[in-house]
C-alpha cells in the first residue's frame, strides 16, 4: 500500500492545509475510485497546499472540519455492508452539502445519496436525501465509454459500469448531456447530478484524472471556504488532454 | 463422427496459421458446422477432462498441471496458445484429432475464462476443476466481481469429481459450499505469505484483515526466497528450485502440484512431481525471457491491479530499462479505471523509458500522479519498442503489456529475436 499522499506534500510554504476525507474506502471502492482521492490530494500538493486525506469506515466516528468529501463505487455486497452507517450519518451529510462543502460522488454512492434505489425484486433501499433523485434497478447493465457535455465544465470523459437507472428530480440539475454513451439512464440523456457544490457522476475512469476541471472545482471551492481566496499554482495537464482526445475516440 | 467438418477445421487453421492469424476462426468454423465435435472428442477420455479457470494465472498454470502430468507418464491434450475461449479449445482440438475427430490422449487440461467455462462445462462436465480466484478484472464484461463468482460455481456444480480451491481467496473457499457432487482439496499459503497476495477486498484499507483460513490445504506454499521455494504436500516439506519467475506464479505452482495430486491419486511421488514441476518454464508473456544484443528483454503480462501490482513487486526494477504498453481492446478489458487500482511508486526510482498502446497517455497520466518519470509516450507499439530498445542498448529489459498489446510487442520483436511462436 503507498503512503497517503499527505505524507509526501511539502509543508514549508504551503498555502494551508485541505483535508479529503473518502468515504467507505474498503467497501466503495470498485473501479479505481480510490484515484479520485490521488488526484484531490496531488493537485493539492502542485497547487500549493497541503492535503491531508481521511478515511471514514463503517462503525468509526465521524470527523470534524471536513473540507472535500469523496465517495466511490462499490458491489451490491458492499452497498449493504455501509448501508446502516450511512443513515447514521443522513443528517450530518445533507448539513454539509447544505452548507456548500464540496463533494464528489460516484455511482454507488451517487444512487444512495438519492432518494431510494428500488431493486429489480421491489425492495427499496433508503438513500440519504442529499440529492433529489431515485434509482430503479434494471435488467439492462449499461457500460462503456461515455462522453457528455457540461456547461461549467466542458467535455466529459469517463467509462459507466452500472444496472440501476436513476432519474433526476425538480431539486438537482444534470452535471452533462451525453453525446456518447447512456448515461444515468437509458432514456433522457441526462449524466450524474449537481446540487450546490455536489458533483455527482456514474463515470469512473477514474473520473478526476481524465476530467481536471472537475477537480480543480472542488479544490477551489473548499480553498475558499476555508480560506476566502484560492490560489492557484501552475499545473501542466497536457498529459490529461491528451489521455482525453485518445479516450474521445475509442468506441462505446 | 464427422470427417467432412475435421477435414475442413483442419483446412482452415492450416491457412489460418500460414496467415499468421489466430486460433478463433477454424475453432469458428468447425462449432458452425459440428456443435458435437468438442464433446465427442473430449468424451472418452481415461481421466477425463480439468478446467483451469479464475482471474489470474490460468495460462501459467494449466502448463504447470499439463509437465506434472506428463511428467507421470499421461499423454495430456491441452489447449496452449492461451485463448482462453472454448472455440480456441475446439481449434486446438483440430490440431490433434485424427481425421475421425478422435483424440489420442489420456486426459485433457484446459484453460478456460471463467464465462467461456460456464458454457464449456454445460457441454463437457469435467472430472476435475482448478479454481484459482476471483479479482477485479474485465468489470466491463462481467460487471461484478460477484457475478464472476456465480461463474465460478456453475464450474464448481457441473465437476464430477474434485474440486481444487484456493484457500486464501474467500470467495474461491466459499464455492466450496454451493458444490454438492465433487469432493474438495485446498491448495493456501503459509500465514507469513498472505499478505503478499491482497485478495480483492483489500485493495484498499488494511491487508491481510481477513481471518485466516482454518481448513485444511493438500499443498501449502510454505516460503519463497527468490527462484526457490518450499512446500507443504501433505505435511511433508519440500524444497525445490524453479524457472517460473514472479511469487505469483510459484504460489501457482501450489495449485497444480494439489491439482496432480487429485488427478493421479495416492500413488503420486513428491518426489516426481518436485521434479516435472523445477523444469517448468514461464508460459508465453508470463515473464518469459528473451534476448535482445545479448541481454534479457522480459515479458510480463498484466491484465487487471491484482496482477499489475503481483507484476510489480515480483520483478525488481533497479538496473532494468521499463516499458509499459497499454491497450484497451475488448480481450483487454475497455475500462482503464483499473490503473487507478495500482500502485507505481515502485517504478519512481528509475522511472519508465517507454509508455505506449492505445492507451497510452491514460498510462502516462497514471505514473504522472505517482511521480513516476517517463522518458517517452508513443502509442504506436511498433515505434515505441524500437525506441526503447535503442535508448536502453546496454542494459536489460522489461516490459509490462496488456494481452493484445503482448501479442503485437511479440510481433514486433519475433523480427529481431527468436520469438517462441504459439498458435
Amino acid at each position: 500500500m503507498s503512503p497517503t499522499p499527505e505524507t509526501s506534500a511539502d509543508q514549508a510554504g504551503s498555502k494551508g492545509s485541505i483535508s479529503i476525507l473518502q468515504l467507505y474506502p474498503r467497501e466503495m471502492n470498485i473501479y479505481g475510485d480510490w484515484g479520485n482521492t490521488l488526484v484531490l490530494a496531488k493537485r493539492l500538493a502542485w497547487h500549493g497546499y497541503t492535503p491531508e486525506v481521511l478515511e471514514h469506515n463503517a462503525g468509526d466516528a465521524f470527523p470534524a472540519g471536513v473540507d472535500i468529501l469523496v465517495g466511490g463505487g462499490g458491489q451490491d455486497s458492499g452497498q449493504l455492508v455501509i448501508q446502516q452507517d450511512l443513515q447514521t450519518l443522513a443528517s450530518q451529510l445533507r448539513e454539509l452539502a447544505e452548507d456548500g462543502t464540496p463533494m464528489l460522488l460516484i455511482c454507488g454512492l451517487y444512487q444512495l445519496f438519492g432518494r431510494f434505489f428500488r431493486t429489480q425484486d421491489g425492495t427499496v433501499i433508503p438513500g440519504i436525501s442529499v440529492l433529489d433523485l431515485e434509482t430503479h434497478g434494471g435488467s439492462e447493465r449499461l457500460i462503456g465509454n461515455v462522453v457528455s457535455t457540461s456547461t461549467e465544465f466542458g467535455e466529459i470523459h469517463g467509462y459507466e459500469n452500472h444496472s440501476g437507472q436513476t432519474y433526476l428530480g425538480a431539486g438537482v440539475a444534470p452535471l452533462g448531456t451525453v453525446t456518447k454513451g447512456a448515461g444515468n439512464n437509458s432514456r433522457d440523456g441526462h449524466e450524474g447530478a449537481r446540487y450546490r457544490n455536489v458533483v455527482a457522476s456514474y463515470l469512473h475512469g477514474s473520473l478526476l484524472p481524465k476530467n481536471p476541471a472537475i477537480a480543480d472545482f472542488l479544490i477551489r471551492t473548499a480553498v475558499e471556504r476555508r480560506y476566502g481566496t484560492f490560489h492557484p499554482g501552475h499545473i501542466d495537464d497536457s498529459l490529461a488532454s491528451l489521455a482525453r482526445q485518445h479516450a474521445a475516440a475509442r468506441p462505446r | 463422427m464427422n470427417p467432412l467438418s475435421v477435414l475442413i477445421g483442419k483446412a482452415v487453421r492450416r491457412v489460418s496459421r500460414m496467415r499468421g492469424g489466430g486460433s478463433a476462426l477454424p475453432g469458428l468454423v468447425v462449432e458452425r458446422l459440428d456443435p458435437g465435435f468438442m464433446a465427442r472428442a473430449l468424451s472418452d477420455l481415461e481421466h477425463g477432462v480439468v478446467v483451469v479457470s479464475g482471474t489470474n494465472g490460468k495460462t501459467t498454470t494449466t502448463k504447470m498441471v499439463v509437465e506434472l502430468l506428463q511428467g507421470q507418464g499421461l499423454t495430456v491434450f491441452t489447449n496452449r496458445t492461451g485463448s482462453n475461449f472454448t472455440r480456441g479449445v475446439a481449434a486446438a482440438l483440430l490440431g490433434e484429432v485424427d481425421w475421425r475427430g478422435r483424440l489420442r490422449a489420456d486426459i485433457a487440461v484446459l484453460e478456460l475464462d471463467e464465462a467461456h467455462a460456464v458454457h464449456f462445462v454445460n457441454l463437457v462436465p469435467p472430472r476435475y476443476a482448478l479454481l484459482l480466484n476471483v479479482l477485479r478484472d474485465q468489470l466491463d464484461r462481467f460487471g461484478e466481481i460477484d457475478t464472476t463468482t456465480r461463474l465460478l460455481e456453475q464450474i464448481a456444480a457441473k465437476t464430477t469429481d474434485t474440486l481444487i480451491l484456493n484457500r486464501e481467496d474467500p470467495r474461491v473457499a466459499g464455492i466450496a459450499a454451493t458444490a454438492h457432487t465433487a469432493s474438495v482439496r485446498y491448495f493456501g499459503l503459509d500465514a507469513s505469505l498472505r499478505s503478499t497476495f491482497p485478495n480483492d477486498d483489500e485493495m484498499r484499507g488494511t491487508v491481510g484483515a481477513t481471518a485466516p483460513s482454518s481448513l485444511e490445504a493438500d499443498v501449502v506454499l510454505a516460503a519463497v526466497a527468490g527462484n526457490s521455494a518450499d512446500f507443504l504436500i501433505d505435511g511433508t516439506s519440500v524444497h525445490t528450485d524453479l524457472r517460473l519467475r514472479g511469487v505469483y506464479n510459484i504460489f501457482n505452482a501450489a495449485a497444480a502440484l494439489a491439482t496432480a495430486r487429485a488427478v493421479v491419486g495416492s500413488t503420486a511421488s513428491t518426489d516426481e512431481l518436485i521434479a516435472s514441476l523445477a523444469t517448468v518454464e514461464p508460459a508465453f508473456g508470463r515473464g518469459e525471457s528473451l534476448t535482445i544484443d545479448g541481454l534479457p528483454l522480459e515479458l510480463v503480462l498484466v491484465k487487471n491491479p491484482s496482477g499489475f501490482r503481483l507484476g510489480l513487486t515480483s520483478f525488481d526494477p533497479a538496473g532494468c530499462a521499463t516499458m509499459i504498453a497499454i491497450n484497451d481492446n475488448y480481450a483487454d478489458g475497455r475500462d482503464m479505471s483499473w490503473l487507478w487500482d495500482v500502485d507505481f511508486a515502485s517504478l519512481g526510482l528509475g522511472g519508465v523509458g517507454m509508455v505506449s498502446g492505445v492507451r497510452a497517455y491514460d498510462m502516462a497520466l497514471r505514473l504522472a500522479y505517482d511521480d513516476v518519470t517517463v522518458g517517452a509516450v508513443d502509442p504506436e507499439i511498433p515505434v515505441a519498442l524500437k525506441t526503447f530498445i535503442t535508448g536502453a542498448a546496454q542494459r536489460p529489459k522489461r516490459i509490462f503489456c496488456t494481452y493484445t498489446a503482448m501479442l503485437a510487442v511479440r510481433r514486433e520483436l519475433s523480427k529481431i529475436t527468436t520469438v517462441e511462436v504459439v498458435s
